[in-house]
């Protein structure tokens, strides 16, 4: 029993890390892209990034998850329901309801964006200003600024506040169980209804302990790494 | 023909007038400290010269070049402005070493990011960085730094850090070299070794511009003052007038000094 509930919990873990590594892989340069955004001297795009980012982190993200899931279709629903439709009523009348785990991996890199572009943000304006004008005199252009002299610096501060986001995004997958995405919790909730069994979804713990631990591990190696400079 | 020529310079910050038309010449070789108290608009006039503040009205030619005009300094690329701007290095109060990387790397650093930009990089890229590479040696010797060439800058001391942030900005071979003062951030024992840097450049032929609170170094290494007050240049002349000073606006300031 024991082999069997093990296996269908490493079958839900395997989502589980796939939306977590999908989220990274595009929630971490996406991130950058708003923190320049919200960084832009031109106002407006400013303005834009703000709100955003302000929007995303004051819902809750397993309310965005639902609404990027069942909000499409009703939007669809809606646009077919009207007669003579433009253009644009028409493809929108085309929306349907998104694939479940698309539905989650879209919420939460939007989501996972935007505190990174936070992060970032933090990270950039904490370089002192001196650096930039040590390179600028030293005639290097704004990209071998950012790439040569800013971006480690930045890695270095933005370590720490990224590793407790990212631990925090392992758990956070837990949420895609709202809208069934067959991850870890729902696989060990199953044993409740077809056998009457609790203690597989405690067991569920373990899994989640045993990823934090190694990527608390992973991040601790980063910060050691970088600790050969001050600054 | 002068080296460096700067004509009529204005710059305000607001409404706050900070210049208010600084014209001034120098040859080739010589030195120049820039004296005032503390909200003069010394530090601000040479964040002009090198590009780190844009003056509103005036020009700047070295060696008979124009390199900044405030008439037509919209239409400059930011490409002809990099040029420009390797006329003139600068060395800060604050050092600014680039903490990641060693003494060396620091200093070899630019120099190797502007090779790229060569016609030749690709065909001799080995040679190009090897004669960098040599320069950068060269240049941590002068400034006494050898023995520490592999250390990052949080494991020197701050005069230590200054003397490499001289020879990083020499590495890019700059006409003048400025210095923004240079030792206001360091013990007088550490001044001394900086100071002594600097000297021993001046044996070597550079043109510098030196903001400086030092008066005695001043007065030993500059072949001209100019002493700045409420945005104007109240009084220039050669070193001798730090000791006998016509404007009764100096002699204050030199009073306020050797108390």
């Amino acid at each position: 029993m024991f082999w069997e509930v093990t296996l269908n919990l490493l079958k839900g873990f395997g989502v589980t890390c796939e939306v977590f590594a999908l989220t990274l892989l595009f929630a971490l340069p996406l991130g950058l892209i708003i923190s320049f955004g919200s960084m832009s001297k031109f106002k407006p795009l400013k303005l834009i990034c703000k709100v955003f980012v302000w929007c995303i982190r004051g819902t809750p993200l397993m309310l965005q998850m639902i609404v990027i899931y069942y909000g499409p279709g009703l939007v669809g629903k809606w646009a077919q329901g009207i007669e003579n439709p433009g253009a644009i009523i028409a493809w929108l009348a085309s929306w349907t309801v998104f694939d479940r785990f698309v539905a989650v991996l879209v919420a939460f890199i939007i989501n996972y964006a935007c505190y990174f572009s936070e992060i970032y943000r933090g990270g950039i304006e904490a370089i002192p200003v001196g650096q930039k004008e040590a390179g600028q005199v030293l005639g290097m252009k704004k990209s071998q600024l950012f790439f040569k002299v800013t971006l480690l610096q930045v890695i270095k501060r933005i370590v720490p506040p990224m590793s407790n986001e990212i631990i925090t995004l392992v758990k956070d997958t837990s949420l895609a169980r709202i809208i069934a995405v067959y991850e870890i919790i729902y696989a060990g909730e199953r044993f409740i209804k077809a056998e009457g069994l609790i203690w597989p979804l405690f067991y569920t713990g373990a899994f989640y302990l045993i990823f934090c631990g190694v990527l608390t591990l992973l991040f601790g190696y980063i910060e050691k790494k970088l600790d050969y400079f001050r600054g | 023909m002068s080296m460096l020529e700067v004509k009529d310079i204005y710059k305000k910050f607001g409404k706050i007038e900070v210049l208010k038309g600084i014209d001034f010449e120098l040859q080739r070789g010589e030195v120049l400290s820039i004296i005032g108290s503390s909200g003069s608009g010394k530090t601000t006039l040479l964040r002009c010269l090198t590009y780190l503040e844009t003056a509103e009205e005036g020009s700047v030619f070295v060696d008979g070049n124009c390199v900044f005009d405030a008439k037509s300094e919209k239409h400059v690329s930011s490409s002809e402005a990099r040029i420009r701007q390797l006329n003139f290095g600068l060395v800060f109060q604050s050092f600014n070493l680039f903490p990641q990387y060693t003494v060396f790397d620091n200093v070899c650093l630019a120099p190797k990011l502007l090779a790229k930009e060569r016609e030749d990089y690709r065909a001799n890229k080995k040679a190009i960085f090897e004669e960098i590479e040599d320069n950068a040696r060269k240049l941590i010797e002068r400034v006494g730094m050898t023995s520490r060439i592999d250390m990052y800058p949080c494991q020197l001391s701050g005069g230590q850090q200054q003397r490499v942030a001289i020879a990083r900005a020499l590495a890019l071979n700059p006409k003048i070299l400025c210095f923004d003062e240079p030792t206001s951030a360091l013990d007088p024992e550490l001044t001394g070794e900086v100071l002594k840097v600097i000297r021993s450049l001046k044996d070597g032929d550079c043109t510098m511009v030196i903001v400086t609170h030092e008066m005695n170094f001043a007065r030993e290494v500059s072949d001209k003052i100019i002493f700045m007050d409420e945005g104007v240049i109240a009084e220039q002349g050669s070193p001798d007038i730090l000791l006998n000073p016509k404007t009764d606006r100096l002699k204050a300031f030199l009073n306020a000094f050797n108390q």
